[in-house]
């Protein structure tokens, strides 16, 4: 029966294409970091590569996103936070191997994309007089719910007084990158977004950026830390992260260490 | 163009059709032909993953699969792996997904068969697999092909799912539909329409030709 051989045909197909080899079997162990190292951690990652010949593979997202996804049992090696407090808390429930270490201090700027009628500065005046003129139709930022650089973006705005009077105006990024890819995308007056995304090559022709002054909000104290599955490749390239190459890329993108830390 | 990523995809849309083809077979036949209490309550479950949000779902399989749920303990200790975040866990996801597009059309497929068909067919002494084989499957095959095509194009193109149950891990669960979200994130959106496009021919491929098969095969049996 000519239209049952199809049939059959199709899905020995298909069974075929599913017990098909997948494609090299990668067992290079995952990196959960922080939208802010979007690309700084890929730099760091192609370097590591180029001088060592191992391989890691990266995943990026919302800190508090990748905590919940660690309690959950994603099989991550290691988890770059934006934010200290989040290995703290996986560190108090047994999930890492150890307190770990604090690889940057990040900051948040102001940024607009290029023809936007808003001023970049980091002092937020210009920004003031625009939402009390009516003036402002969209602000991005990123969730203060889970992502670090959303809620220290939040207590800018409050000591700034700005955030009740932001809220109608407020689009919230899933993560800082999203924020970033909704400032700039030319349908929002602008928001807050990571210094290190300013910084970048993919980001910085896109518009113009002030810094926020540094007080106005707590300080984002980036932590890492090996979690408990960690393999040889993870350990290696966790160690790689302090050496000198990769603090130099760190600094590039505007990723500071403080003195004695 | 992220190529582990698309072919990740196309796994995965493979097996969740190799998984779904029995089943939209038996349980389309079955619902075809038969009338039970609580009939109206199996079809509304089978359609219901159409109607809920993929967030829904992705919630509540990571409620059930996950490592503190029975199934996901289970799981671990009969495979030693996690069902959450994996390639398994994807494909899980994917069939209960897929349930109302491999089993509707199916079903639609079998009730067009005249009942004096399935009937002359017992009364020539046929056994039911017997008539299954020759008689019902040639004759309600552009349902089932139907059903497996809508499967599989829709499964290319799932993302809510996946976002929530996946983790985005290149090579295990970052589809191509993930790639594309991610390269938009990471300002390349060069990448992303590179992508966008791939995936849009596939799709398109994929369904016109399935498409003019059951038109030219509905041709020859009328």
């Amino acid at each position: 029966m000519f239209l049952i051989r199809r049939l059959v045909l199709a899905a020995t197909a298909a069974l075929g294409l599913a017990w098909g080899p997948a494609l090299a079997q990668d067992d290079a162990p995952v990196v959960a970091a922080a939208s802010d190292l979007q690309f700084a951690i890929e730099e760091i990652a192609a370097a590591f590569e180029v001088e060592t010949g191992m391989r890691v593979r990266l995943s990026m997202g919302s800190t508090g996103n990748f905590a919940r996804q660690i309690r959950e049992g994603a099989p991550f090696q290691i988890f770059m936070a934006a934010d200290e407090q989040f290995i703290a808390e996986l560190h108090a429930e047994g999930l890492t191997r150890d307190a770990g270490d604090l690889y940057a201090i990040g900051r948040i700027v102001v940024m607009v994309p290029h023809g936007s009628t808003l001023t970049p500065d980091g002092e937020m005046d210009n920004l003031a007089e625009m939402l009390a003129a009516g003036q402002i139709t969209r602000f991005a930022i990123a969730n203060p719910d889970h992502a670090p650089y959303g809620m220290r973006a939040r207590e800018a705005l409050i000591t700034r007084g700005l955030w009740d009077d932001l809220q109608p105006f407020m689009v919230l990024g899933e993560n800082v990158s999203q924020a970033a890819q909704f400032a700039l995308s030319g349908n929002a007056e602008g928001g807050i977004i990571a210094y290190s995304l300013a910084l970048s090559p993919q980001v910085a022709p896109q518009g113009k950026y002030d810094l926020i002054p540094e007080d106005w909000h707590e300080p984002l104290r980036q932590r890492m830390a090996l979690l408990s599955n960690a393999g040889p490749v993870a350990e290696a390239f966790y160690a790689y992260l302090m050496e000198p190459i990769a603090r130099e890329i760190m600094e590039r993108y505007g990723f500071a260490l403080p003195e004695g830390e | 163009m992220d190529w582990t990523a698309l072919w990740l995809s196309l796994r995965l849309a493979a097996w969740t059709v190799a998984i779904l083809l029995p089943v939209s077979i038996f349980m389309g036949r079955f619902l075809a032909y038969r009338d039970f209490r609580g009939k109206g309550l199996v079809e509304a479950l089978v359609i219901l993953p159409l109607v809920l949000p993929p967030t829904v779902l992705g919630f509540y399989l990571l409620v059930s699969f996950g490592r503190n749920s029975p199934i996901g303990q289970w799981w671990q200790s009969v495979f030693g792996s996690q069902l959450v975040f994996s390639f398994e866990g994807l494909v899980v996801a994917s069939v209960i997904f897929n349930l109302p597009f491999a089993i509707q059309p199916a079903q639609r497929g079998f009730e067009a068969i005249a009942v004096e068909v399935r009937e002359a067919a017992r009364c020539c002494g046929m056994s039911p697999m017997a008539s299954l084989w020759k008689i019902e499957l040639p004759l309600a095959w552009p349902g089932v092909m139907t059903a497996m095509v809508l499967t599989f194009a829709h499964t290319l193109g799932e993302f809510g799912i996946v976002l929530m149950v996946g983790g985005s891990i290149p090579g295990e669960t970052k589809t191509i539909a993930i790639a594309i979200y991610d390269r938009v994130q990471g300002f390349d959106n060069r990448g992303a329409a590179i992508m966008s496009a791939t995936l849009v021919a596939i799709s398109l491929f994929t369904i016109t030709i399935t498409y003019g098969l059951s038109a030219r095969i509905g041709r020859r049996l009328s």
